[in-house]
């Protein structure tokens, strides 16, 4: 897409991708203690680097933990046992070089489409008139514009999808966090904001992190895949995706694709996880 | 007829329509005034026929000409229904807005706390379910016979429906709404103002509906129980006249007035919450 202006996360301008880990996870668990006084082991000793500008997923089926982690990651919930480090700093609750995209839209009804995307802006601190503009931008990035005026009720699923991935991006957060953003979306809509996301990735050079439970997506979109198995939460295997991008849908069928989606699920069959 | 029963979601063509295409749609615009000439006049022929006499029950000719004597006196005569409403509207007006702000602050303060919830919670279901017209002879005694005592009275009816219904408009905030704003390091007040209080704002207009009814009586209630002016007492003369008729006029006036104050509030109600999908949902929650 030519003549886009939104910034490049400025971390990736200084440093070449993967040149030291970016965000670093050590020795990351995380116990929940129940009403009854049962502790649940969500999380157990995950170790992980992942490189500024890079694009990660993490794969699992429910329970595994994966959402948990990403609530760490976004300073949500503290950790019970070791840390995250994002750009040599120790996460400690949240942070707004950050932003977040969740399971389900929540665009706030009484706004408008361009009022929500406005809505970090309120909360960082930015002028409305800045924001006004890189809201727009944005809407146009995400293919979302003339929807400015509208309210988010008005919009498909998918658009309002697209809504809050450019509400995320409105403080040009170094980091993009999505938790099964597409989930509740049909398989064609999905493969095309798979193709979309991807675009917003090369040309905003964010380091994105991405949580799925479709093994063809997480391969689809990243350059590593974490894959994680469950009782307790684990990291089973980091997988390095070498596929060339930019990623067509047609290179779903190629070998190497078909080799590392039969990897992961091997390797979570293996564990027993997928009964 | 399945068709009509759905609401179009654009009303804008429908301005254009003819009467005859609009009456189709919508059979109820012909409906219920006919409903109400049918009565009327139902009620005019059982009172001839069976000779009724008019302390029991006026003719509607007689309750008419009632409500026509009552409003053709001075505005400033003790006997006249302009300056009765007029007291009767100011006890509504000022106790609906003191008790529902009351209600309200104090359904936030009380939500946004735990522990004050949690204690609260119990003494707070008493007291709504005690009728609260019980203690207007109380409420009288300590106030006196002068406006004040209503204008607590009708606080006091619309202080609870503002506590309850803000109460269950903030505890039932989409709790994503929350972690939405949370992620981005919101403040606690700009998580309240962004979110939380206009995710109430659907439960606090319908509990400003149920108070706005809640007002009205509690001003009636309160002139039967003492006072020197206003509708109720009014109503009270007249009863004791055996002025059915007028008794049925003032009734009019006051349904007249809970019709306006019901409108007010609706008209507000849509302008803020044009976005809430609605209102029957809501009401059920109160009912």
């Amino acid at each position: 897409m030519a003549g886009m202006t939104i910034d490049a996360a400025p971390l990736r301008q200084s440093q070449p991708r993967d040149a030291r880990p970016f965000i670093a996870i050590s020795g990351l668990g995380k116990t929940f203690v129940t009403l009854q006084g049962d502790r649940i082991e969500a999380l157990v000793d995950i170790n992980v680097a992942i490189g500024a500008g890079s694009f990660a997923t993490i794969v699992g089926p429910s329970g595994c933990g994966k959402s948990t982690l990403l609530r760490i990651l976004a300073g949500l919930i503290p950790p019970s046992s070791g840390g995250i480090e994002i750009a040599s700093k120790k996460v400690v609750g949240p942070r707004k070089d950050i932003g977040m995209v969740f399971q389900s839209s929540i665009l706030l009804p009484w706004r408008t489409v361009l009022d929500n995307v406005m809505l970090p802006a309120e909360i960082v601190g930015i002028p409305r008139d800045k924001a006004r503009v890189r809201a727009q931008e944005l809407l146009r990035m995400v293919h979302l514009e003339g929807f400015d005026n509208k309210y988010p009720q008005e919009l498909s699923g998918g658009m309002q999808q697209r809504a809050s991935i450019a509400r995320a991006l409105l403080h040009d957060p170094a980091i993009l966090l999505m938790d099964e953003p597409f989930g509740a979306l049909d398989a064609m809509t999905r493969e095309q904001m798979n193709l979309e996301l991807q675009r917003i990735w090369q040309e905003s050079g964010k380091t994105m992190i991405l949580v799925t439970h479709s093994i063809p997506e997480a391969v689809f979109l990243g350059d590593q895949v974490l894959v994680m198995t469950p009782r307790p939460g684990r990291l089973a295997q980091v997988l390095p995706v070498a596929l060339p991008r930019p990623r067509g849908l047609d290179g779903m069928a190629t070998p190497e694709f078909g080799r590392l989606t039969h990897e992961i699920r091997g390797r979570l069959q293996q564990k027993g996880t997928l009964d | 007829m399945a068709e009509i029963a759905v609401p179009k979601p654009d009303e804008a063509p429908s301005r254009r329509l003819s009467w005859s295409a609009r009456i189709a749609r919508r059979p109820e615009l012909i409906l219920s005034p006919i409903l109400l000439v049918l009565v009327l006049l139902f009620w005019e022929v059982i009172v001839r026929f069976f000779q009724i006499p008019s302390f029991m029950l006026p003719r509607v000719s007689n309750v008419l000409f009632a409500l026509y004597q009552g409003l053709a006196i001075s505005p400033f005569s003790r006997g006249g229904y302009w300056l009765n409403g007029g007291v009767t509207l100011l006890e509504v007006l000022l106790g609906f807005i003191i008790g529902s702000s009351i209600g309200l602050v104090l359904g936030i303060v009380i939500s946004q706390i735990r522990i004050l919830d949690a204690t609260l919670r119990p003494y707070i279901v008493a007291f709504q379910c005690l009728p609260k017209v019980a203690i207007a002879p109380i409420i009288i005694m300590w106030f006196g016979y002068d406006i004040s005592s209503k204008v607590v009275m009708v606080a006091l009816l619309t202080f609870f429906p503002l506590l309850v219904n803000g109460m269950a408009g903030f505890h039932g905030v989409d709790l994503d709404r929350i972690e939405l704003l949370r992620s981005l390091s919101a403040t606690r007040w700009q998580i309240f103002w962004k979110v939380k209080f206009p995710s109430a704002l659907p439960f606090i207009f319908a509990g400003l509906d149920i108070a706005a009814v809640f007002a009205v009586v509690g001003a009636i209630v309160g002139e039967f129980v003492g006072a020197q002016l206003g509708l109720g007492v009014q109503i009270l003369s007249m009863n004791a006249q055996m002025d059915t008729a007028g008794s049925f006029s003032v009734c009019i006036v006051l349904a007249v007035m809970g019709l306006a104050l019901n409108g007010a509030i609706r008209i507000v109600q849509r302008r803020v919450l044009f976005w809430a999908p609605s209102e029957t949902g809501q009401r059920a929650i109160n009912a």
